[in-house]
């Protein structure tokens, strides 16, 4: 493998990364409040194709980017309102929004497919980017990489070291204590249900405007479930969750170049390799969980009703 | 009502005509309470008396459907707990409020407004040693809350509620978890809260605590006021019966009964808790037929890992366990089961019912493999039915059919049930823990009763317990566990409760009696 | 009291546990939950331009409006009905098995191969290479299923998103025979398989009456009624149902109780598995005819809401799988005569889920408001 491919395959892990820590941290967010949203696939796939369409229609793909998020926040809102206010099922209302989510998407992106829309192409940074090396395997992003790169840090700060995070800790391991403290367990988990599925929907928007710019129906190609997968590789942290996204980003790479280096494997067999690298990564990281008894936030999926145990 | 004279400007806390009502039942049925500033005020009453919950309408959690609230003579609406910590009301509940995966000063902060955003973490660890210090609370303001002792636990609940300028603190049944001497240190530092114009509110239903720490006491029956007396002027025996409704039998008839032949041998367990850390360090004992022997212990010493262990739910790292002079240390809990072994387990809804299931369903929980209520796969419900019915009636538990859901009994006789269905095998052990925990004095009677006969019947007990004073009055022997250990072994009649006590705190049996024959 | 009394100035939701639910509720509640969910849906619908009213029409008579209708109803239901009861058991015992839809084109690839290698190889009797189709796909099906079966049984990995996965992964692998290993030559340039020899085809009911001559209805249908009997009794009836219902309403209390639970899981998960498969081998033996892309357009999803919507009950997933059939039916009619997406299909099981999961909290709680 000379150097060449192997930058190429580093630099596309970091590009294919970016939309799945979007959502990964998303979830992280909800998960954390006791939320499990298995909505996310629902919500990138609305993120995706209403930021693509605004885009489009507006010829401005910021304005796409913030009108997928607000679809996937919308999105998100639906399993909000059936499990925090109405204590719904958090799996079946989850599945409902990913195949509602999935459904909806395709019915109004059905004028969209194969269109040309505005895309977020790669900064050229003067210098920097023509850098040997260097130049393509760090400053030769599109904005929206950059920025899922800087939300790792912004996140982890936020649940560690601030108040409104160490609520939201709390109303995950405990609501009845967070709730006994004066903390609203209810406006905590819509908070952040929200600010996950508006994350989902910017990782949607950055699949159709930026990684694999256009529309095309069922195109989130389940990353929505990896992300899923992926908090629980995090241990619910977001440094973690952008290791596991630059590991999916690295199969995704590989499966693209493996030709380039001259491995003839079956596309068929390519194809599986995210799903069943998503699998390995999952049971290595249950193992470690066993091990380390590092639990999931202690509330999660369980709807919390004042004064029943 | 006998209402002891109160200065209007004295008054901390008033509460008139309060009514809440659950589904079912009036929890507080026009209730008015009265504590004044500076005093330890004792609220008794039994389980589901209604104190517990007219002190969560105190602390703002209940909102009740009548009645109004004066703190301080200025009449308050509290809309959330945070309402009322607003007000200076704070309280320790039973099962604490604090989270465990955070830390102690974390737990302190949690729900404060300030600071808005940034944690400061290193200032309130400075005004939580500096309130620890004044009020001579010992705690680690770093440590995580899953690291700490109840005791430990308990204090940090205090300093959270003092932090918050609590001027009133409400402790529910707060000796529960503690051992007799931590009892005394707990005492004392409530004396010097109140010293310092605390107003101390004091749930529990024990007597000997309310005599001795209270300055007045109000006495609720089943959601009514029965009684407001000073602490001086009453005995034990009229604060019973004020609490009960009738004289109360303060022994327990216990036939004497000659312990028979080895049941249970438990030789040098060792197990890990859910963490992975020790939580069985070589821990030996036999249980006889006839004989009841009593695990005292504060909770969180092994208690659990001992009787899952015994029942072949937990693995034993090292040692072994004899049923009946068979090795079954690795036996699983199936064969645990038909070997005739009986579970009163901890939680009575986690572990011991199935709450969407019928009575029918669950009282063959562990006897559905055998004949005649199975045959080869098929289980024969005609046969359960009347099963269950039978049982029903022999056990006094109280629903409508067998068809109920077991969600919609009482504590009381969701235990009944629970027993039914474990003692109907005849069992040769019967490891029961905490069997009366949050049941009423009826029910405590009734399981206690069943347990006694089952020990003249000819089982073997193993009583595992938190309430000591429940540990002594069935007991024949009693362990103390510390820390995964035995920490020593008393017969019930020279039991002592200081000696247990001391042991509970991590005393070793053979220290003791050597201080004690120095001290003589 | 004449004064206000101070709880009355909290505007508060609460919600209290019902005891019992008067009956009428449990009809009311997911008639009402439809009703909004189709009513939502016109609301998507129009934005589209196209009256809503004749929409529904349209697609209600497509589905139930003929006998034609009805049969292609049952058609698309059998696959539902094997597929959903598969689920159903697996969530009894609340194991979120999510791969159905994998578990069904696995039971699927394995007949195709009964079906086009085996039985012409091996000379076998035409029954004979039917029970083996069955078999077979059961087999894979149950494999299939018994992988996140595994993980979760002894290594305590999420079975949602193992199994959801797995749907990918079979996927692909079936397309890879379709397109490749297994492509008819004489298959004009479509990526399927030959067609099955017409002796192994899953018989037609012709015997149903009111159903037009040459309907698709087919064998899988008794498979199916078959199969809802059979679940219902076992776990009803059996040690082993009654180890699945306890271990799926507290684990923990079965734990004490000695039940095999490990054990329990990965058995339910191979039966799941199967039954799903049962579902891919009835669809390419009776409907398909021959592995071919798109044989399932989400059966195994559809599935998921047709176990949840039926309570799980055996002989309720059977009549919930007939609704839903006519709602893909529906969803094919429309796009043909009101060129609508058929993924209207998709939004409104969606929606009808959303709204029963929302309605499901009035037959459990009592809720007032102040």
């Amino acid at each position: 493998m000379n150097t060449a491919v192997l930058i190429t395959i580093l630099a596309t892990s970091v590009a294919a990364g970016a939309p799945v820590i979007y959502a990964t941290v998303g979830e992280i967010f909800a998960e954390r409040s006791g939320i499990l949203n298995l909505g996310v696939e629902g919500m990138m796939l609305m993120g995706a194709v209403t930021g693509f369409i605004v885009a489009v229609k507006t010829g401005n793909p910021w304005a796409g980017v913030m009108a997928g998020m607000l679809a996937g926040g919308l999105l998100s809102l639906i399993h909000a309102f059936l499990t925090i206010t109405l204590h719904a099922d958090q799996v079946v209302s989850g599945l409902a929004l990913t195949i509602f989510g999935a459904g909806l998407s395709s019915f109004v992106g059905q004028n969209y497919v194969g269109v040309q829309g505005p895309q977020f192409a790669p900064i050229h940074i003067p210098v920097l980017t023509d850098l040997p090396v260097l130049g393509p395997l760090l400053f030769n992003y599109d904005v929206l990489v950059y920025l899922s790169i800087l939300l790792v840090p912004l996140a982890a700060y936020f649940i560690h070291h601030t108040r409104p995070g160490l609520h939201l800790r709390a109303v995950g391991e405990d609501p009845t204590t967070a709730d006994v403290m004066g903390v609203s367990v209810a406006r905590t988990r819509y908070i952040y249900t929200f600010v996950g599925g508006l994350l989902a929907g910017l990782g949607g928007a950055a699949l159709s405007l930026a990684y694999t710019p256009g529309w095309t129906e069922g195109m989130s190609g389940g990353r929505g479930w990896i992300a899923i997968a992926l908090v629980i590789f995090a241990f619910w942290e977001p440094w973690r969750a952008m290791v596991g996204a630059y590991l999916f980003g690295g199969v995704q790479a590989l499966q693209f170049n493996l030709q380039a280096v001259g491995i003839t494997i079956p596309t068929y067999y390519l194809n599986m390799l995210p799903y069943l690298f998503t699998i390995l990564v999952l049971v290595f990281a249950t193992g470690e969980r066993m091990k380390r008894h590092l639990g999931a936030p202690a509330a999660l999926g369980i709807p919390y009703i004042r004064g029943e145990r | 009502m006998t209402e002891s004279n109160v200065q209007q400007s004295d008054i901390a806390v008033e509460m008139r005509d309060i009514v809440k009502r659950f589904p079912g039942v009036i929890a507080n049925d026009h209730v008015t309470f009265i504590a004044k500033r500076g005093e330890i005020h004792a609220l008794l009453g039994e389980n589901g008396a209604g104190k517990s919950t007219l002190m969560n309408v105190l602390a703002g959690l209940y909102a009740p459907e009548e009645g109004e609230i004066f703190i301080n003579g200025r009449k308050m609406t509290f809309h959330s707990p945070r309402d009322a910590i607003e007000a200076g009301v704070g309280m320790v509940h039973q099962h604490f409020r604090l989270v465990p995966t955070l830390t102690v000063v974390e737990n302190v902060v949690l729900g404060l407004d300030e600071p808005r955003f940034k944690l400061n973490l290193e200032e309130a660890t400075q005004k939580i040693e500096a309130l620890a210090e004044q009020y001579g609370l010992k705690i680690t303001p770093d440590a995580f809350i899953w690291q700490l002792s109840v005791g430990e636990q308990q204090r940090v609940e205090i300093i959270k509620a003092l932090y918050r300028g609590a001027q009133i603190l409400i402790l529910d049944e707060p000796t529960a978890v503690l051992t007799p001497q931590e009892t005394v240190e707990l005492f004392s530092t409530l004396r010097s809260m109140a010293a310092k114009g605390h107003t101390i509110i004091f749930i529990s239903h024990k007597l000997d605590e309310v005599t001795a720490i209270s300055d007045r006491v109000t006495v609720l029956r089943a959601g009514k006021v029965v009684a407001v007396v000073e602490a001086k002027d009453v005995t034990k025996e009229k604060l019973a019966e004020l609490m009960v409704g009738r004289p109360v039998i303060f022994r327990l008839e216990k036939p004497e009964v000659a312990p028979g032949q080895e049941v249970l041998r438990a030789e040098d367990l060792h197990a890990l808790n859910n963490k992975g850390l020790p939580a069985l360090k070589g821990v030996s004992f036999t249980v006889r037929a006839h004989e009841i022997v009593g695990v005292a212990g504060v909770s969180g010493n092994g208690q659990a890992e001992l009787s899952e262990a015994l029942y072949g739910l937990r693995p034993l790292q090292k040692g072994k366990i004899y049923l009946n002079g068979q090795n079954i240390t690795k036996a699983p809990t199936r064969e645990i089961i038909r070997q005739g072994v009986a579970q009163v387990p901890e939680d009575r809804h986690k572990e011991g019912s199935i709450g969407d299931m019928d009575l029918a369903e669950n009282l063959i929980l562990k006897n559905y493999r055998q004949p005649p209520i199975s045959r080869g796969p098929v289980i024969s419900w005609k046969y359960v039915f009347d099963f269950a019915k039978t049982l029903i009636r022999r056990f006094d538990v109280k629903a409508p059919g067998i068809h109920t859901r077991a969600r919609l009994l009482s504590g009381g006789n969701l235990q009944k049930l629970i027993l039914a269905r474990e003692l109907s095998s005849d069992p040769a052990l019967i490891i029961a823990m905490h069997p009366t925990q949050g049941l009423d004095v009826g029910a405590t009677e009734s399981v206690r009763e069943l347990l006694l006969q089952e020990r003249s019947k000819g089982a073997a007990i193993l009583l595992i317990s938190e309430d000591l004073d429940e540990v002594m009055q069935l007991s024949d022997r009693i362990l103390v566990i510390y820390e995964g250990e035995i920490m020593g072994e008393v017969p019930a009649d020279r039991a002592d409760r200081n000696e247990i006590g001391l042991m509970m705190a991590g005393a070793r049996q053979e220290t003791l009696n050597h201080h004690e024959t120095v001290a003589a | 009291m004449n004064q206000p009394s101070f709880s009355e100035r909290l505007p508060r939701i609460s919600f209290e546990r019902r005891l019992t639910a008067p009956w009428w509720l449990a009809w009311v509640i997911p008639i009402a939950s439809v009703t909004l969910a189709l009513l939502t849906g016109a609301l998507i619908i129009a934005s589209q331009g196209v009256n809503p009213w004749e929409a529904y029409k349209a697609m209600f008579m497509g589905a139930f409006g003929s006998g034609f209708g009805m049969a292609e109803t049952l058609v698309k239901a059998i696959p539902l009905m094997l597929a959903g009861l598969g689920v159903s058991i697996a969530f009894r015992m609340k194991l979120w098995n999510i791969g159905a839809e994998g578990q069904l084109w696995m039971g699927a690839w394995a007949a195709a191969g009964v079906g086009l290698y085996l039985y012409p190889a091996w000379h076998l009797p035409p029954w004979l290479a039917i029970t083996l189709m069955m078999l077979a796909a059961m087999l894979a099906g149950g494999l299939w299923g018994a992988i996140p079966g595994l993980l979760k049984g002894v290594l305590q990995v999420n079975e949602i998103i193992t199994s959801l996965m797995l749907n990918y992964v079979a996927i692909s692998w079936v397309l890879y025979f379709v397109d490749i290993l297994w492509r008819d030559p004489g298959g004009l340039g479509f990526p399927n398989t030959a067609l099955l020899d017409r002796a192994i085809w899953l018989p037609k009911l012709t015997w149903i009456p009111f159903l037009p001559p040459g309907n698709r209805v087919h064998f899988g249908l008794i498979i199916a009624i078959v199969a809802a009997v059979i679940l219902w009794f076992l776990l009803n009836r059996t040690k082993w149902g009654y180890e699945v219902r306890v271990i799926g309403e507290n684990p923990e209390a079965a734990r004490h109780a000695g039940m095999p639970i490990v054990r329990n899981i990965i058995l339910v998960m191979i039966v799941s598995g199967a039954l799903a498969g049962l579902a891919g081998m009835a669809e390419m033996s009776g409907v398909a005819h021959r592995l071919q892309r798109g044989l399932s357009p989400g059966y195994g999803y559809t599935a998921i809401i047709v176990a949840w919507l039926a309570k799980l009950n055996p002989f309720g997933v059977l009549l919930v799988a007939v609704l839903f059939g006519g709602l893909l039916v529906a969803g094919d009619q429309i796009q043909l005569t009101m060129n609508l997406p058929r993924s209207i299909s998709d939004i409104l099981q969606g929606l009808i889920l959303f709204f029963v999961l929302g309605g499901e909290i009035f037959s459990r709680y009592r809720i007032r408001i102040r």
